[in-house]
């Protein structure tokens, strides 16, 4: 390293000249674009694996179709959709009350959107088997002691439900998280898009993406740490031999 | 609104990057499967630092997003001088080799772990009596774990095929014309998102139909006993595609 240059250390640390903050506020982005989607896409997920339970036809075979073509076709495809065709959706109902011009829709709203889209065909599919895992007798069984509809699926079958479906929720989280790198590309300032900026600012893109990359393990360590603890305790009450 | 000669024209020019991304996925899986079967049976092996570092490979390559790997390899080697005046520098310029790097070395990570669980499958008895049988370690593997592993693992790695041909897409990032990269040309070019859209997505899911009918074709090939004469032992298997 040429003399006089900055050492590595004090690019990515916390002191003046130092990018340590505005990663670590992307990485916060970065948890945080990923929460809402997953968020999103569980509830959507949830929706879609309804509809193809429901018996009727027309709704489960659409809801097929949904989780079977974003399963199918590149994520970024579907972010691109939702980018560009949300921009033109805006411009379009800019251009009826107000002048041209190009507007952007919001990036972070968009991304947001995008990775719900695509979390909920993996959960749809995820929920989907763990409700055909809960043995049909439990909500049988809860409806012969009087229990309304609602109160079967809030109190019976849907903590069995959430049981079953933990560890493919889990990986569904982790892919969510690793596809919100791509949102990046939408321009929200999260952590890949703020490591490509410091990157070209100091012209240290081996040390920034490599940052980049320990950041994103750290956050997928510890989430599977923690997901390891929660299926722990959701078996708590499984009787085993 | 549907205007014929347009979605011709867009299909056209989307069909002319359906070989680089067909290229793509065919080389790294071939060459991911390669390193992935040496990294599933290192991490067996009894030379530990060597199944230590097997076992970091597959942390780190699963634990990060594919697009931070892509940008390291394409963008991070420039900051090096050392580096810019190697040899090595001939391959690491080039975007096409770089996806095709980053792509290999992401799917031997998930591939490796795909082949543990496969080999995790095969029976103990089944080892065992190779080894009575007077088979060597070598024989052992080529005749009867591998086999079995193999079988036990196609369900699994046909839905990584399919991940890796969506995956191929993030080359367009680096400025490679696949499929995605011709659509977002096409987009940029005409803003008619929702038509270009919907035929790159078609492509996607035509190429992925047909994995899942070569998976198919290849499961149902294994399953028949050797010297089975039956020609319709068909068997199903699900295969979906899905993300690790």
């Amino acid at each position: 390293m040429a003399p006089g240059s900055p050492l590595w250390f004090d690019l990515i640390g916390f002191g003046a000249g130092g990018w340590g903050f505005a990663l670590l506020r992307a990485t916060g982005v970065t948890i945080a674009l990923a929460c809402a989607g997953f968020a999103l896409g569980l509830v959507l997920g949830g929706a879609v694996a309804w509809a193809r339970l429901s018996g009727r036809r027309g709704l489960a075979a659409a809801a097929r179709l949904y989780s079977t073509v974003i399963r199918g076709v590149p994520e970024l495809l579907v972010l691109y959709l939702l980018f560009f065709g949300g921009s033109a959706a805006i411009m379009t109902a800019t251009r009826l009350f107000a002048g041209e011009g190009f507007v952007g829709a919001p990036a972070f709203l968009t991304g947001m959107l995008a990775l719900a889209l695509i979390c909920a065909a993996y959960c749809s599919e995820v929920l989907r088997g763990a409700w055909n895992a809960v043995d049909a007798g439990q909500a049988e069984a809860a409806e012969a002691l009087g229990l309304r509809p609602f109160a079967v699926l809030l109190a019976v079958t849907g903590p069995q439900v959430m049981r079953h479906a933990l560890p493919g929720l889990g990986n569904v989280w982790q892919l969510t998280l690793k596809e919100s790198a791509l949102v990046s590309l939408a321009g929200v300032t999260e952590l890949m898009r703020q490591s490509a900026v410091a990157a070209n600012a100091t012209s240290k893109p081996f040390l920034f993406y490599a940052t980049a990359a320990g950041l994103y393990l750290l956050v997928t360590t510890a989430s599977t740490a923690a997901m390891h603890r929660a299926e722990r305790t959701s078996k708590a009450g499984e009787r085993t031999a | 609104m549907t205007d014929l000669p347009f979605l011709v024209d867009c299909l056209l020019r989307l069909a002319r990057g359906i070989p680089l991304t067909l290229q793509l996925a065919a080389l790294s899986v071939a060459a991911g499967f390669c390193l992935a079967m040496l990294l599933a049976l290192v991490q067996r092996g009894a030379v530990r630092p060597l199944a230590w570092f097997a076992r970091a490979y597959v942390f780190v390559f699963r634990g990060s997003p594919l697009l931070v790997q892509i940008y390291l390899l394409y963008y991070g080697p420039g900051q090096f001088e050392a580096v810019r005046k190697s040899i090595a520098w001939s391959v690491l310029r080039e975007p096409y080799w770089c996806a095709l790097i980053s792509l290999s070395l992401v799917t031997a990570a998930y591939g490796s772990e795909i082949i543990r669980g496969g080999l995790d499958g095969v029976p103990k008895g089944l080892v065992e009596a190779g080894q009575a049988s007077g088979l060597s370690r070598l024989q052992n593997y080529r005749l009867i774990i591998l086999p079995l592993a193999f079988r036990n693992a196609l369900p699994a790695y046909g839905n990584e095929i399919i991940v890796m041909v969506k995956a191929t897409s993030l080359a367009s990032v680096i400025t490679l014309m696949d499929v995605t990269g011709i659509a977002y040309r096409l987009i940029s070019e005409t803003y008619r998102v929702m038509p270009v859209i919907l035929l790159s997505g078609a492509v996607y899911l035509a190429v992925n139909a047909l994995v899942v009918l070569a998976v198919d074709w290849g499961a149902a090939r294994l399953e028949r006993p050797p010297g089975d004469g039956r020609r319709n032992s068909r068997v199903r298997i699900a295969v979906e595609p899905g993300r690790h």
